[in-house]
C-alpha cells in the first residue's frame, strides 16, 4: 500500500520510510499536495517544533491537503511532532492543523525531555496499539498533547504523571513515541497502522 | 515510568568500528551497523557512535554510516566526535542520526547548541561534558578549561542541550565504577537526563550511577570484549529492582 510521508523540510525521514517498508507498505516522501491528499495513508512525522513544522507544511500547501483528507475521512497518522500537529495551539508558540481539539503543553516533570523507553497503558479498543498493552516504546519529546476530548486518548505513559502517548479519532491517529525507533514493538505499531488505514 | 537506559558506545574511524590503545594501533573490529544490530538484538536501549578520528577525510564514511544506520537500526542512536560547527551537527542529524553529541565545540562555538536545538529540538542535542576533578577538560582530557563542570552543564542546558553525556576522564577505562560525585552533582543541578560515562565494570556500577540520578549509563570495553554480557547486566539490574527494559 502506498503511504505518503509528508516532507516539510526538517529532519530525515529515512528511518521512518525504512520502518514502513518493513511493515509491508510502500512509502514515498512528498511535498506534493495532490499526492498527500490522495494516497491511501498519509503520515506526518518529524522532530523539532510544532510552529516550524506547520510553517513547512504551509509552504507547500500540504497543510490544506491534510485538512481536506481529514474532512473526507481519509486516514492520517501523526508521529511525535506530527501527532502534536494534529492539534491546535502549542505552548512553544504557533498552531498545528487543528484537526483535533486541544493544546500542546510543555511537560511538567523532573526530567524534560522525556527520553527513553516507557510502558504503554493502552485503552481497550485501540486499533493502532492492539495487543501492545504493557509494551515499551521510545519517547524523545519535551511537549505533549492535552486533548479537549479525553475520549480520543487511547494510550498513556507515566512520566511524573500521565502523558498522552497515542490518540485515535475516526480517520486520525497519532503516536507521541517513535515507532521507527521502538524495535519489534514499533514495527507492530506501524503494521497495525497500515491495517487500520485500510479500513479507516 | 521511563526505564533506565543501557547504552553501548562504539568507536568508529573511517566508517569502521575500531579498537586501539590511546588512539594508536587501531584494529578493525567490523562493520558498525552489523555490530550495532547485534547489540540491539541483545537488548541495547540505544547506541552511541563516536568518531574517534574526526578528520575531514573521515566525514564521508561517517555520513554514509549514519545513513545506513538510520535505515537499518530499530533503536535510537547518537553520533558524536569531531562536531566542530553547526553545519557538522546539522549534517549528521540530516543524515538520520537521532541525536548529535557535541563536545568541545559547544564551548568554543557559542550558539552552536542553540542553533542545533532550534533546528531539530533539544531532544536531538546531547552535550558531552568531559571532566577531571570537577573541571571541564577537552582534547581527550589533555586540556583543562578552567571551568567548573557543574556550572558548564547548567549553561549547556540553558543553551539548548536536551541531554548530557558526563564522562569522568579519571574513571574512564578503570572499570572501578562511574564518578558518582560528578554524575550526581550534575544530575542534581539540571533538569535534563544525564548519561553516566567512564568506568563501568559491573552491574553494581550502573546501579550506583542510577542511584545518584543518572537516567542512562554508557558501556564500552566491558561489552565489546563480550557482547553477551549486555543482557546479563540488564537482567541483574532488573532483579535488583531497577526499571529496565527486557
Amino acid at each position: 500500500m502506498r503511504v505518503a510521508v509528508a516532507d516539510y523540510g526538517a529532519g530525515n525521514l529515512r528511518s521512518l520510510c525504512a520502518a514502513l517498508v518493513r511493515a509491508g507498505a510502500e512509502p514515498f516522501v512528498t511535498t506534493d499536495p495532490v499526492e498527500a491528499r490522495e494516497a491511501p495513508l498519509a503520515v506526518v512525522a518529524g522532530v523539532g517544533h510544532v510552529a516550524s513544522a506547520a510553517a513547512g507544511l504551509a509552504r507547500t500547501g500540504v497543510d490544506e491537503a491534510l485538512r481536506e483528507r481529514a474532512a473526507a475521512g481519509r486516514p492520517v497518522l501523526g508521529i511525535c511532532v506530527g501527532m502534536q500537529l494534529l492539534f491546535e495551539q502549542s505552548d512553544e508558540g504557533g498552531a498545528g492543523l487543528g484537526l483535533l481539539r486541544g493544546r500542546v503543553r510543555r511537560l511538567e516533570a523532573t526530567r524534560v525531555p522525556h527520553m527513553g523507553w516507557n510502558t504503554l497503558a493502552v485503552r481497550p479498543g485501540s486499533r493502532i496499539l492492539a495487543g501492545l498493552e504493557g509494551a515499551d516504546v521510545y519517547f524523545a519529546h519535551s511537549y505533549a498533547v492535552r486533548p479537549d476530548d479525553p475520549g480520543v486518548t487511547v494510550a498513556e505513559v507515566d512520566h511524573d504523571g500521565p502523558v498522552v502517548a497515542a490518540v485515535e479519532s475516526g480517520a486520525l491517529a497519532g503516536v507521541q513515541f517513535h515507532p521507527e525507533r521502538s524495535g519489534p514493538t514499533g514495527a507492530q505499531v506501524l503494521a497495525n497502522a497500515v491495517r487500520w488505514s485500510r479500513s479507516a | 515510568m521511563v526505564k533506565k537506559r543501557v547504552i553501548p558506545c562504539l568507536d568508529v574511524a573511517g566508517g569502521r568500528v575500531v579498537k586501539g590503545v590511546r588512539f594508536e594501533n587501531l584494529r578493525d573490529m567490523g562493520d558498525p551497523v552489523e555490530l550495532a544490530t547485534r547489540y540491539s538484538e541483545l537488548g541495547a536501549d540505544e547506541l552511541v557512535f563516536l568518531d574517534i578520528t574526526a578528520t575531514l577525510e573521515s566525514r564521508g564514511p561517517l555520513l554514509e554510516l549514519v545513513d545506513r544506520a538510520a535505515a537499518e537500526l530499530t533503536i535510537p542512536f547518537t553520533v558524536g566526535g569531531g562536531v566542530r560547527t553547526v553545519d557538522d551537527g546539522l549534517g549528521l542529524l540530516r543524515a538520520g542520526a537521532d541525536k548529535v553529541a557535541v563536545n568541545r565545540a559547544a564551548l568554543d562555538e557559542p550558539g552552536l547548541l542553540t542553533r542545533l536545538a532550534e533546528a531539530f529540538g533539544s531532544q536531538a542535542v546531547v552535550c558531552a561534558v568531559d571532566a577531571r576533578g570537577g573541571e571541564v577538560v577537552t582534547h581527550a582530557g589533555r586540556r583543562p578549561r578552567g571551568i567548573d563542570a557543574v556550572a558548564w552543564a547548567q549553561e549547556a542546558v540553558e543553551q539548548g542541550a536536551g541531554e548530557l553525556l558526563v564522562t569522568s576522564i579519571d574513571a574512564d577505562g578503570t572499570r572501578d565504577g562511574y564518578d558518582l560525585e560528578l554524575t550526581g552533582a550534575i544530575a542534581d543541578a539540571v533538569g535534563v537526563p544525564v548519561i553516566a560515562s567512564g568506568g563501568a565494570g559491573c552491574a553494581r556500577h550502573l546501579a550506583e550511577a542510577f542511584a545518584v540520578g543518572a537516567e542512562a549509563a554508557l558501556l564500552a570495553s566491558i561489552v565489546h570484549e563480550d557482547p553477551e554480557r549486555l543482557p546479563v547486566l540488564k537482567r541483574e539490574l532488573k532483579e535488583d529492582g531497577w526499571p529496565i527494559r527486557t
